[in-house]
């Protein structure tokens, strides 16, 4: 799977609260949570977001609630996916329930500027900076995780094994 | 092992397990609330399974946006009902009968030392504090285990923080674990296991364990966890309508990290905005004024929080330009309040005293902040709009500063009220 896109930098400890604020959670219909993407961090951000876009930021990515509604909407608003030093756990899990690639670099964290051109090659976790013509490091996938990948997230998962019991 | 090994262990039916070993593991109670469960509903329901893996260990709690405050949120709790009757749930808890999810489940006995739990909020670890490995996971995770009755999970390390000394007048648990937040900062313990223990630990109340439990998220961790003793068995023995484990760390258990607190040192502690992990002592900033108060929430919602905010405001009337909101976490906790007189003291003093509900705490209803404001609450979170406009501010605090703070209509310590 190779994602190209433009990047949009956020800084650390970027919250559950910041990427989709509680006030909308009356709803977890996508679209809805999509017009609300990250605006506690940056108000005009769901105007300026384009699909296809990439958010790159600092450490503890998705950090405080459980809520599912935060990768949900990153995902709805058409972005491809989140690079960052660090992933708060429960963001993490998640993310990688609902199918939204996410991945740690430290490296494309401190060395990407927003609006730079990136390209993540996520099967053999390699980041370009078409922009400044730099190459990081992904940290690999856990094994399971990319099961769960290549399932398709984890309730095409857990069909599977319903169905094989 | 340590404790939270020896349980993942229990549960996925081995011996014993390592750090870094992935095992899907048996679940006992599995809880999900009315923001988290629409969507897990709407998932388990893609799965292909005909019925839930057994009724009784699914327990769905509408409290944040209930009593329900809009229509949305009407449609939301609306999923919960209709799920939990398709299914014959015997842990869904109708409004009127419910409580902010962490303190209802082991006030109801429903949560026990030795079980394994998850749930779609984040505050899920609160349960620790009885010796239960719980921790939150997303809806789409409670989705596939309210299918198969399991849940994957990544053994994490386990970092040992050991409290000693005595602690000073009006300094609870929530200091303590503010006090740790501050010092480790909000991804200190990153995926790892918070075991709690020490001298001062083995008197703390239950109460007081439940907050630390409840806030090892504000640090990262993927749960808190205190050892259970005979304040947890008198906690829980009354409250079980099942068989309980009381496990234990080994001596030669292994922990990447070891903190330790002198809390003879620690005084009331106020995490500022935006992060619990910006802590200051509370009598440093006498100089912030404060229009909101909250007590309340999964973290200092219980009847000992309630009291301890009404002996401060026993006697004293809620600032002319300060409003306090009261909100005792369950319906129990009402009810006690009410007939301790604690009700009457808080609506004397001109505060409010609400039915149980997350409301504020998440900026959801029932106390949301205007733009400038600024609130002092005894909740778990202050990031950036947490309780309503994204120019408001929360600072955090025990109950007894929150309410002497609504008095003096700026942030005080008790003892300038009492």
């Amino acid at each position: 799977m190779i994602l190209k896109g433009k990047v949009w930098k956020f800084g650390v400890n970027i919250d559950t609260d910041a990427i989709i604020p509680a006030r909308y959670l009356n709803t977890s219909d996508p679209e809805e949570l999509a017009k609300h993407i990250m605006e506690d961090a940056d108000k005009d951000f769901p105007s300026k977001v384009k699909p296809g876009d990439i958010i790159v930021a600092d450490a503890n990515f998705g950090c405080g609630s459980s809520r599912e509604h935060a990768p949900i909407a990153i995902k709805a608003a058409g972005m491809q996916g989140v690079i960052a030093k660090s992933f708060a756990r429960i963001f993490y899990r998640n993310s990688f329930n609902i199918g939204l690639p996410i991945f740690e670099s430290e490296d494309a964290s401190d060395k990407i500027s927003e609006g730079d051109e990136i390209e993540i090659d996520a099967d053999n976790g390699i980041i370009r900076n078409l922009t400044r013509g730099e190459e990081y490091r992904a940290k690999p996938i856990p094994p399971f995780m990319q099961e769960l990948i290549t399932a398709g997230g984890l309730i095409e998962w857990t069909k599977k094994r319903i169905k094989a019991s | 092992m340590t404790i939270t090994e020896k349980i993942l262990a229990a549960h996925a039916g081995k011996k014993e397990v390592s750090v870094g070993e992935l095992i899907n593991a048996k679940l006992d109670i599995i809880l999900a609330n009315d923001i988290t469960a629409p969507i897990s509903i709407t998932e388990f329901n893609k799965t292909g399974a005909d019925h839930v893996f057994d009724k009784d260990k699914i327990a769905l709690i509408p409290d944040h946006f209930a009593p329900q405050k809009d229509i949305k949120a009407a449609e939301q709790c609306k999923m919960l009902r209709e799920f939990s009757r398709e299914h014959d749930l015997s842990l869904y808890y109708e409004v009127g009968r419910m409580g902010v999810e962490h303190a209802l489940l082991p006030e109801q006995g429903i949560v026990l030392p030795g079980d394994l739990v998850i749930g779609a909020d984040s505050h899920t670890c609160t349960y620790g504090a009885l010796g239960a490995f719980s921790t939150g996971v997303g809806s789409t995770d409670v989705a596939s285990a309210m299918a198969t009755g399991e849940c994957w999970f990544k053994v994490p390390e386990s970092m040992k923080f050991i409290y000693y000394g005595k602690l000073n007048k009006w300094v609870s648990g929530k200091d303590l674990i503010l006090h740790t937040i501050g010092d480790i900062g909000v991804d200190g313990a990153l995926y790892r296991a918070m075991e709690i223990e020490g001298e001062t630990i083995s008197t703390l109340p239950i109460s007081g364990r439940l907050t630390m439990c409840n806030m090892a998220i504000e640090a990262g961790g993927k749960n808190g966890i205190i050892v259970p003793d005979d304040i947890t068995e008198e906690y829980v023995k009354s409250r079980a309508k099942r068989e309980y484990t009381f496990y234990t760390s080994d001596s030669d258990a292994e922990y990447v990290d070891v903190k330790e607190y002198d809390c003879s040192k620690i005084t009331p502690t106020v995490a500022c905005p935006h992060l619990p992990s910006n802590t200051k002592p509370a009598a440093e900033l006498s100089s912030v004024t404060i229009d909101q108060v909250v007590v309340g929430s999964c973290t200092n919602g219980r009847i000992e929080d309630i009291r301890e905010a009404a002996q401060v405001i026993r006697g004293n009337k809620v600032n002319p330009n300060s409003r306090l909101i009261v909100i005792p976490a369950t319906q129990q906790i009402y009810l006690d309040a009410v007939k301790e007189g604690l009700a009457e003291i808080f609506v004397n003093a001109g505060a409010v005293f609400s039915t149980p509900t997350c409301g504020p705490c998440l900026g959801g209803h029932m106390g949301i902040l205007a733009k400038g404001e600024r609130a002092i609450a005894t909740t778990n979170r202050n990031f950036v709009g947490r309780m309503g406009h994204p120019e408001s501010e929360v600072y955090l605090s025990n109950p007894a500063v929150a309410a002497a703070s609504a008095v003096k209509g700026r942030i005080a310590t008790p003892e300038e009220v009492i």
